[in-house]
């Protein structure tokens, strides 16, 4: 696969087995500076392995990712590490809220660890929490809010450094049609706004019909549509 | 006139295109699909109006993108009429039929009633045009999984654009838009377990 001018983050080529299960056999990936790209597949596509590869959680058997220039698949633990929490973000399913730590706590965590101050970090992340229309919940603890409140809350903490990309990995499975949708257009809102890219993991089309376009993994092996048409 | 004169007498004018992945469903306006007819006689029911002002209304209310003309409207009118579903209320000086101002009669009201209390056709799409492209593509050995892709791309597009309209929209927009989206999901569920099923369905239809 050649990668388009301009791409901020490729994949090529990339083979993944967990003991005799291919995930991922041949799978690339490209994506913008700002844009929002939905990967999408069945169940067991590889689509979250993909995923995985991309933010530098799991090194590939094979292949190569390229970050702004970089090789990430040349890079130490510790500096894919600093990566991921300089320049990503990452929405999970089920938020993963640390649940001792109030909301505006967890928010600016990621701050905290890149050595912001508490006071300014807690500040940054009750600005977020703001746009994410939950700053009202800054001082409550995870398990005392609602899914949706604590996926707005989750995407406050992913956007709060200011991304480059955007992991999110099936961001509104845990939720219903009207608290999913919501989340969305705030991720895609909020995303846009910063110009940061969207990796988005899903196998919902109505989430994917936020994206800009969508590649679809099966067995192992994506297919960029917009390319292919 | 009967329910099914109405139907069948717009239909007859604006036949709806061979291809069963573009109509009524997936048209931003799905809400056109309905009879105009009904629709103008319902919303005669709050009181008399000039047909322009029907027009103004129905655009308002149920046109968004694609306005009635007012050709529509005034043959609309005239079967109406002619039916004894609707009356003139009254004629400004000018004359012209413009100038009418009409009222829902007693059977305008009864047809109105039975139409909302009669349900819609919900129509399964059996036999689709997309399920005979697949066997075709399977039975002369070509990717049947790519014509799934493909049609699973389109109808991405088409959700973008309708989300993006439902986003900028108000609570109609948003309802209409969400009409033509669920039923643009219930399609690409179906692409996705035929995706899952077609080395079965290969055995099943090739000799």
């Amino acid at each position: 696969m050649n990668a388009p001018a301009g791409s901020l983050l490729v994949a090529e080529d990339l083979r993944k087995a967990y003991g005799p299960t291919v995930a991922l056999d041949g799978a690339g990936f490209s994506i913008h500076p700002g844009e929002i790209v939905a990967v999408m597949g069945p169940s067991g596509s590889g689509k979250s392995t993909l995923l995985h590869c991309l933010a530098g959680i799991v090194v590939p058997d094979s292949g190569t990712i390229t970050y702004d220039g970089r090789e990430l698949t040349a890079m130490s633990d510790a500096e894919r590490s600093a990566l991921r929490r300089g320049e990503f973000g990452f929405v999970f399913q089920f938020g993963q809220l640390v649940p001792e730590l109030t909301c505006v706590e967890n928010v600016a965590l990621p701050l905290r660890l890149n050595g912001t101050p508490r006071r300014e970090a807690e500040r940054r992340a009750r600005t977020w929490l703001e746009r994410l229309e939950v700053d009202d919940l800054a001082g409550q603890r995870p398990g005392e809010v609602s899914g949706g409140q604590g996926q707005r809350v989750a995407v406050a903490r992913a956007l709060v450094t200011g991304p480059r990309v955007v992991f999110a990995d099936e961001p509104t499975g845990a939720l219903d049609s009207l608290n999913g949708e919501r989340v969305m257009e705030l991720l895609t809102e909020a995303a846009r706004s910063a110009n940061a890219a969207v990796v988005l993991v899903t196998h919902e089309p109505r989430v994917a019909a936020y994206s800009d376009r969508e590649i679809v993994v099966r067995d192992g092996r994506s297919r960029d549509m917009e390319r292919a048409v | 006139m009967t329910i099914a004169r109405h139907l069948h007498g717009r239909t007859a004018r604006h036949p709806r295109p061979h291809s069963m992945y573009t109509p009524r469903v997936y048209t931003p306006c799905s809400v056109l699909g309905m009879s105009i007819g009904h629709t103008l006689l319902g919303l005669l029911e709050s009181g008399p109006r000039h047909g322009y002002d029907l027009k103004r209304t129905f655009d308002e209310k149920f046109g968004h993108d694609r306005p009635l003309h007012y050709g529509q409207v005034y043959s609309t009118m005239s079967r109406l009429l002619r039916d004894g579903l609707v009356e003139v209320d009254g004629i400004e000086p000018g004359g012209g039929p413009e100038r009418k101002r009409y009222a829902i009669t007693q059977a305008g009201v009864t047809d109105v009633e039975r139409w909302l209390a009669t349900p819609e056709k919900p129509e399964p799409y059996l036999q689709s045009t997309l399920y005979i492209k697949v066997v075709l593509a399977l039975l002369t050995r070509r990717d049947a999984a790519g014509i799934l892709d493909t049609q699973r791309s389109e109808h991405l597009r088409m959700m973008r654009v309708l989300t993006d309209r439902k986003r900028k929209g108000d609570l109609a927009d948003q309802l209409i838009c969400d009409h033509a989206l669920f039923h643009l999901e219930a399609d690409l569920r179906w692409l996705e377990l035929t995706a899952a099923r077609l080395d079965k369905l290969a055995a099943a239809v090739t000799p």
